[in-house]
C-alpha cells in the first residue's frame, strides 16, 4: 500500500477563488492510502516545496499528489523537489485543478467537487505508479533551419558562429526570402538589398553552413537531439556545382513568356532563370512547366550555349537524409490572396496592386528599374490611394482576425517615398488605426504626415471602380463624417499576411502545434517564446506570428541561442515514460511499427520453444527506449494489448477513469 | 472439382513438394464439414471432401500448421485468399512455407437457408447447372442455387484470388457487390431503432467464442477476452450490456484488417449477423479514407495505421450527422 501525501495549491486566488481548497484537502485525506493532506498558498514557492519535502520525510510518503496548475507548468519543479529528498520523481502526479478547473468554472461548489474528483483520479493513478529511471541520449551537433529568409539566415549565421554545423533548406532557388523583394526598409529607409546581400554572401561562404536551395523537407523522424530528416532536392535541371551563374542561358532561352515570380508576375522571365542578380547560390534553374525541351524534347538552346556544360535535362528529384539535433522553423509568410475582396477591384485593374507588388514597382531591380509607373499604361501616377487593413483585423470569414503588424509602417514608408521621389503626387492613406509602437516608428509616421504632407484619413475605402483609365475610389472620412470620392491613378492594398502554405504540412511532420491561423505556437507565450512545445523544434520569424525585420532578426538570434544551448550538451536526459511490449502477448503484426511516428519499434525473432509445444520462434516487437517519446500511439493501436506505456499504463488510466466515475 | 483437387493434392504429396495438405473432411453430418490436415494419399482417399458445403476458410489454420517441417498445401477460394494475404501482411504466416492452389468458387450453400426452404434430413449435395440436387432422408430434392447461397456468397465481392502459386480452373474478376445494402438500412434507422435491432440480435449471444476462434483477423497470441490483465476478460457472467460490448470490441479490434470473409456469421450457432458490424466499419473506412479492401494489396498499409495529409479531420463525425 502506498503512503500518499496530497498537497493542494491556492495559486493565490487563481485556484482558491473558485475552489474551496481546504475542503479539497480534507476530503482527499479520506481517500485510501492518503496519510497526509494539506493546502498552501503557493506550492511552487520555496516554502511550498519545503513543505512537500518535510512531509515526505515526516510521513514516509511513497507517493505524492499535487493539486495545482497544469503539469506542463510545474511538474518538473515538483519532480525535482521530491527527488531531492530521495523519492523517485515518477511517484508524483499532478492533478490540474487550475486550467482544467478553477479557471473555467464560476460556481465554487461545482468547481470544488470537480477538483476533488480530479485529485481522486490522481490518487488512484499514484497507487499504480512505479519508480522509473530516465536514460540518456546523445545529441547530434548539427542544426537544420527550414526557410532561408532573413529569419533563417540570421539564425543559421548565429548558430554557425558558435561553431556548429547548420543546414538551410530553402524551397526557392535562392535564399533571401521576402526581404529580397523589398525596396527600402523602415524606419531608416536603407536599401533592403544593401543590408541583406552581405548576409546572403556570409551564409554562402560560411564553412559551417550548407545551403539546400530549391529543396523541401520531406520527412522527419526521431526526436530532440536525434532527428533524421529527409530533404527533397527538387530537380533544377542544372548541375549546381558546375554552373558558374554567368547567365548566358537566361539571355538565350527562346521561351520568354514565363511569369516572373520574383517580380510577383509583373513582368516575364525566361524558362531558365536566375531569380535576381544577387541570388545565392547563383545558379540557373529551369522552370519545368515552361521549358520547351522538357515538355517536347525539342530545343536544347541553354545546353548549347552553356560553356560549363551544366545543363542536365535528365535530372530527377533526389531525396537525401541528414541527422540533426535541433530544427528551426523559419517558413515565413505570404500576403493573402485578394480574390475575396472584389470591392477593391484587384482583379479588374492592373493599377490596383498589393503593397508587395508596389515594392517591386518602386525597386531598382523591379520591372521598371525603379521608375514608378502604372502597370496598365506606363504613365506616372499622380494620385495614389493606399488602403490599410485589407483582410487584417477582420471579423469576416475571408479575412484574418489578427493585426498583420507591418502594414502601418510599410504603407507610411511607401507614402513617404512617393512624395519624396515624385513630389507632385497626391498620396492618400485610409486607415482604421495607425499603429506605430517601436523605436523611431512614431517619429517616422509623424514625418510622413508633417513633412511629406501625406493625407492620412481615418476610414475605410468602400469601393474601387476602374473607369476611363482612372480608379474611382469611394471612401468615408470618419473624423469629418463625410463621404469622399477620389479619382486615383493607382490603389495600393495592404493585404494581410498569413503563414506560408508549407507550414501546416510541416507542422504535421514535426508534430509541432499551430494556432487556428496556422502560426506555430510557442511553448510559452511569454517565457519560452522561441521554442515550440515539441522539444528540439524552435521558431523564428513570421512562422510564429507577424513581425517586421528588426523583430525577426532579434527573434532569430534568440532562437539561435536556444539551439546553441541544446547543441552544446553532449547528452540529454530521456523520458522514462516509454512504451514496452509484453512479448508473451505480442503477435508481431507490425501495427505498432506502422503507427509509431518516431520509428522506435523494430522486430526480433525470439525463441519461445517449450518442451510441451516444440520449436516456437516468434516475431516480437522491441521498443528502442532512446527513440520512443511515450506518445502512446502504439498502445492504442496494438490489437492484442501487448504494448503498454510506463507511467501511463492502461491499468493506471482505467483506474483514473474508474475514480472519476465512482 | 473434388477430383481435380484430390489429384492435385496427391500429386504434390507424391513428388515431395509439400509435406501436408490442409483440406476439408466430413463431420457428423454431410453439411457439417471441418477443415483437416492430410499427410498421405490414403488419408485423402478416405476422408477428403470438397463440395458446396465446404465454406470453411482454411487460411487461419495455416498459421499453426505451416510451422511444421516443409511446405503445406492449401486450397484457397477467392475470399480465403484475401484472409491469407492479410495474415501474410501481419507476419502471421511465412509465405515460403505454404503452397497455395487457387480454386474458383461460385458460392457455397447455407444449410440454414436449405432448411428454411423446407428441406430437412440432408444427406449430400450435388451440383446440377444452376440447381442443387440434394439427397435427403425423405428423397431427392432440387432447389435453385441462388435460393440457398450463403449471404456472403450472394454479396460476393471478388472471384479473383490475391496470392496463389497455381490455379485450378479459371481465375475470375473482382465483382461489384451489394454487400453494404443491409448496413445502409441500419444506418437509416434512428438511434433507438438501431439500439433495439442490435439489442435483439446480440441478446442471443451465448459467448461460445466461435466467431473469434474462426476469424482470420483474430489471431492474437493471447486474446484480450482471455487475458486476466486486460480487465475485460470473463465478462460472460456480467450484465448483458458488457456482454454485447464483446462484439463491438471485437469489431474494433479487427477494424481495417477484416477482409469481410463472413466466417463469423457462418459459424455463429445463434445466427447473429456479426459480419454487419465489420461491414459498417469497412464502409466507413471506404467513405472516410477511400476504397480499401483488406488483403487485396500485400504491401499497402491499412488506412487506420497510415497517415496521409488528406485524412479526414475528427469533425467529420458531425458532418456525417453525429451528435455534438
Amino acid at each position: 500500500m502506498q503512503r500518499i501525501g496530497v498537497f493542494v495549491c491556492h495559486c493565490g486566488t487563481n485556484i482558491a477563488a473558485t475552489v474551496d481548497v481546504k475542503k479539497v484537502s480534507e476530503v482527499l485525506l479520506n481517500e485510501p492510502g492518503v496519510v497526509f493532506a494539506t493546502d498552501y498558498q503557493y506550492m511552487c514557492s520555496e516554502a511550498g516545496q519545503n513543505m512537500i519535502k518535510e512531509a515526505i520525510k515526516e510521513h514516509k510518503l511513497t507517493g505524492v499528489v499535487i493539486c495545482s496548475c497544469s503539469p506542463r507548468m510545474h511538474e518538473a519543479t515538483f519532480r525535482k523537489a521530491v527527488a531531492s529528498v530521495g523519492l523517485n520523481p515518477y511517484m508524483l502526479e499532478v492533478a490540474n485543478i487550475r486550467e482544467q478547473c478553477s479557471w473555467i468554472h464560476k460556481n465554487v461548489e461545482e468547481a470544488t467537487e470537480k477538483a476533488i474528483i480530479l485529485g481522486r483520479a490522481a490518487i488512484a493513478k499514484v497507487h499504480l505508479n512505479a519508480p522509473l529511471t530516465a536514460g540518456q541520449t546523445p545529441v547530434t551537433k548539427r542544426a537544420l533551419v527550414i526557410g532561408g529568409g532573413i529569419a533563417g539566415i540570421q539564425c543559421a549565421l548565429d548558430i554557425a558562429d558558435a561553431g556548429y554545423q547548420v543546414d538551410i533548406v530553402e524551397k526557392e532557388p535562392t535564399v533571401g526570402g521576402k526581404m529580397t523583394k523589398i525596396d527600402k526598409t523602415f524606419p531608416t529607409l536603407d536599401c533592403s538589398s544593401c543590408i541583406l546581400t552581405p548576409k546572403m554572401v556570409d551564409v554562402a561562404q560560411n564553412e559551417n553552413i550548407t545551403i539546400y536551395s530549391y529543396s523541401e523537407v520531406e520527412s522527419v523522424k526521431g526526436f530532440v537531439g536525434n532527428f533524421t530528416v529527409g530533404i527533397k532536392r527538387k530537380a533544377r535541371y542544372v548541375k549546381e556545382d558546375i554552373c558558374t551563374g554567368c547567365g548566358l542561358c537566361t539571355e538565350k532561352c527562346p521561351q520568354k513568356k514565363v511569369p516572373n515570380d520574383y517580380n510577383l508576375g509583373l513582368d516575364n522571365k525566361r524558362a531558365i532563370y536566375i531569380p535576381f542578380a544577387q541570388a545565392v547560390p547563383k545558379v540557373a534553374t529551369i522552370d519545368a512547366d515552361y521549358c520547351t525541351m522538357l515538355k517536347t524534347g525539342k530545343c536544347g538552346v541553354c545546353s548549347k550555349v552553356c560553356t560549363a556544360g551544366a545543363i542536365d535535362y535528365t535530372q530527377k528529384d533526389e531525396i537525401i537524409e541528414e541527422n540533426y539535433g535541433a530544427i528551426v522553423v523559419a517558413t515565413g509568410y505570404n500576403p493573402i490572396k485578394l480574390d475575396a475582396y472584389e470591392e477593391f477591384g484587384y482583379s479588374q485593374s492592373p493599377d490596383v496592386v498589393t503593397s508587395l507588388e508596389f515594392e517591386r514597382l518602386m525597386s531598382a531591380s523591379g520591372p521598371n528599374g525603379g521608375h514608378l509607373v502604372r502597370p496598365s499604361d506606363h504613365t506616372e501616377p499622380k494620385t495614389i490611394v493606399f488602403v490599410q487593413c485589407v483582410g487584417s483585423r477582420s471579423t469576416t470569414e475571408c479575412g484574418k482576425p489578427y493585426c498583420s503588424k507591418i502594414c502601418c509602417m510599410y504603407t507610411c514608408k511607401h507614402a513617404m517615398l512617393c512624395r519624396e521621389k515624385y513630389p507632385d503626387t497626391e498620396v492618400y492613406v485610409f486607415y482604421i488605426d495607425v499603429r506605430t509602437p517601436g523605436k523611431n516608428y512614431d517619429e517616422f509616421y509623424r514625418r510622413a504626415v508633417e513633412e511629406y504632407n501625406v493625407h492620412y484619413i481615418k476610414g475605410m475605402v468602400g469601393k474601387v471602380a476602374p473607369e476611363n483609365g482612372k480608379l474611382k475610389v469611394q471612401a468615408s472620412d470618419l473624423l469629418n463624417n463625410e463621404q469622399l470620392h477620389i479619382d486615383a491613378d493607382m490603389v495600393v492594398l495592404a493585404a494581410a499576411i498569413e503563414p506560408d502554405k508549407s507550414a501546416r504540412p510541416l507542422a504535421t511532420l514535426l508534430t509541432a502545434s499551430m494556432d487556428t491561423n496556422d502560426f506555430f505556437t510557442e511553448a510559452h507565450a511569454k517565457l519560452r517564446p522561441v521554442e515550440s512545445p515539441t522539444a528540439g523544434v524552435f521558431l523564428a520569424g513570421c512562422a510564429q506570428g507577424p513581425k517586421d525585420i528588426p523583430e525577426t532578426v532579434t527573434q532569430a538570434g534568440a532562437c539561435a541561442s536556444k539551439v546553441i544551448g541544446l547543441l552544446a550538451k553532449d547528452h540529454l536526459v530521456g523520458n522514462p515514460c516509454v512504451a514496452h511490449p509484453d512479448e508473451m502477448m505480442c503477435n508481431g503484426c507490425s501495427t505498432c511499427a506502422n503507427v509509431c511516428p518516431y520509428g522506435a519499434i523494430t522486430y526480433e525473432n525470439k525463441d519461445y520453444s517449450r518442451r510441451k509445444d516444440g520449436t516456437m520462434i516468434r516475431r516480437v516487437a522491441q521498443v528502442n527506449p532512446a527513440v520512443c517519446q511515450g506518445c502512446g500511439c502504439c498502445t492504442v493501436a496494438c490489437p492484442s494489448g501487448a504494448m503498454d506505456l510506463y507511467g501511463f499504463s492502461t491499468k493506471q488510466i482505467v483506474a483514473e477513469v474508474d475514480a472519476i466515475c465512482r | 472439382m473434388q477430383q481435380a483437387i484430390i489429384a492435385k493434392a496427391k500429386e504434390l504429396l507424391a513428388n515431395g513438394s509439400v509435406n501436408r495438405v490442409i483440406g476439408w473432411k466430413k463431420g457428423e453430418f454431410s453439411y457439417d464439414i471441418t477443415p483437416d490436415v492430410f499427410t498421405t494419399a490414403e488419408a485423402i482417399d478416405a476422408d477428403f471432401v470438397y463440395d458446396d458445403f465446404c465454406g470453411a476458410n482454411v487460411s487461419k489454420f495455416l498459421m499453426k500448421i505451416s510451422k511444421g517441417e516443409g511446405k503445406t498445401l492449401a486450397f484457397l477460394k477467392p475470399c480465403d485468399s484475401y484472409s491469407f494475404a492479410q495474415l501474410l501482411k501481419e507476419h502471421r504466416i511465412d509465405r515460403e512455407k505454404v503452397y497455395v492452389v487457387g480454386i474458383p468458387c461460385d458460392g457455397k450453400a447455407d444449410i440454414n437457408k436449405i432448411r428454411e426452404n423446407g428441406i430437412d434430413g440432408v444427406l449430400s449435395i450435388k451440383e446440377d447447372g444452376s440447381n442443387y440436387v440434394i439427397d435427403t432422408l425423405y428423397g431427392e430434392k432440387t432447389i435453385a442455387k441462388a435460393d440457398v447461397y450463403a449471404e456472403r456468397c450472394v454479396n460476393c465481392k471478388s472471384k479473383k484470388h490475391v496470392d496463389v502459386d497455381e490455379m485450378l480452373g479459371e481465375e475470375g474478376d473482382v465483382i461489384a457487390s451489394n454487400r453494404f445494402e443491409m448496413v445502409e438500412k441500419i444506418e437509416a434507422m434512428s438511434s433507438e431503432e438501431k439500439y433495439e435491432f442490435w439489442k435483439n440480435e446480440l441478446s442471443r449471444c451465448i459467448r461460445c467464442n466461435a466467431c473469434r476462434n474462426v476469424c482470420p483477423a483474430c489471431t492474437c497470441e493471447n486474446c484480450v477476452f482471455d487475458n486476466p490483465n486486460s480487465d475485460i476478460n470473463n465478462k460472460a457472467a456480467a450484465n448483458s450490456f458488457e456482454e454485447n460490448m464483446y462484439h463491438i470490441i471485437r469489431a474494433f479490434h479487427v477494424a481495417g484488417r477484416c477482409t469481410d470473409c463472413g466466417e463469423c456469421s457462418r459459424v455463429c450457432p445463434q445466427n447473429i449477423p456479426i459480419h454487419l458490424l465489420n461491414r459498417k466499419i469497412i464502409k466507413d473506412v471506404n467513405e472516410l479514407y477511400g476504397e480499401y479492401q483488406a488483403g487485396a494489396d500485400p504491401d499497402e498499409r491499412y488506412p487506420l495505421v497510415n497517415f496521409t495529409y488528406g485524412d479526414c479531420e475528427p469533425s467529420v463525425v458531425y458532418e456525417r450527422g453525429g451528435d455534438k
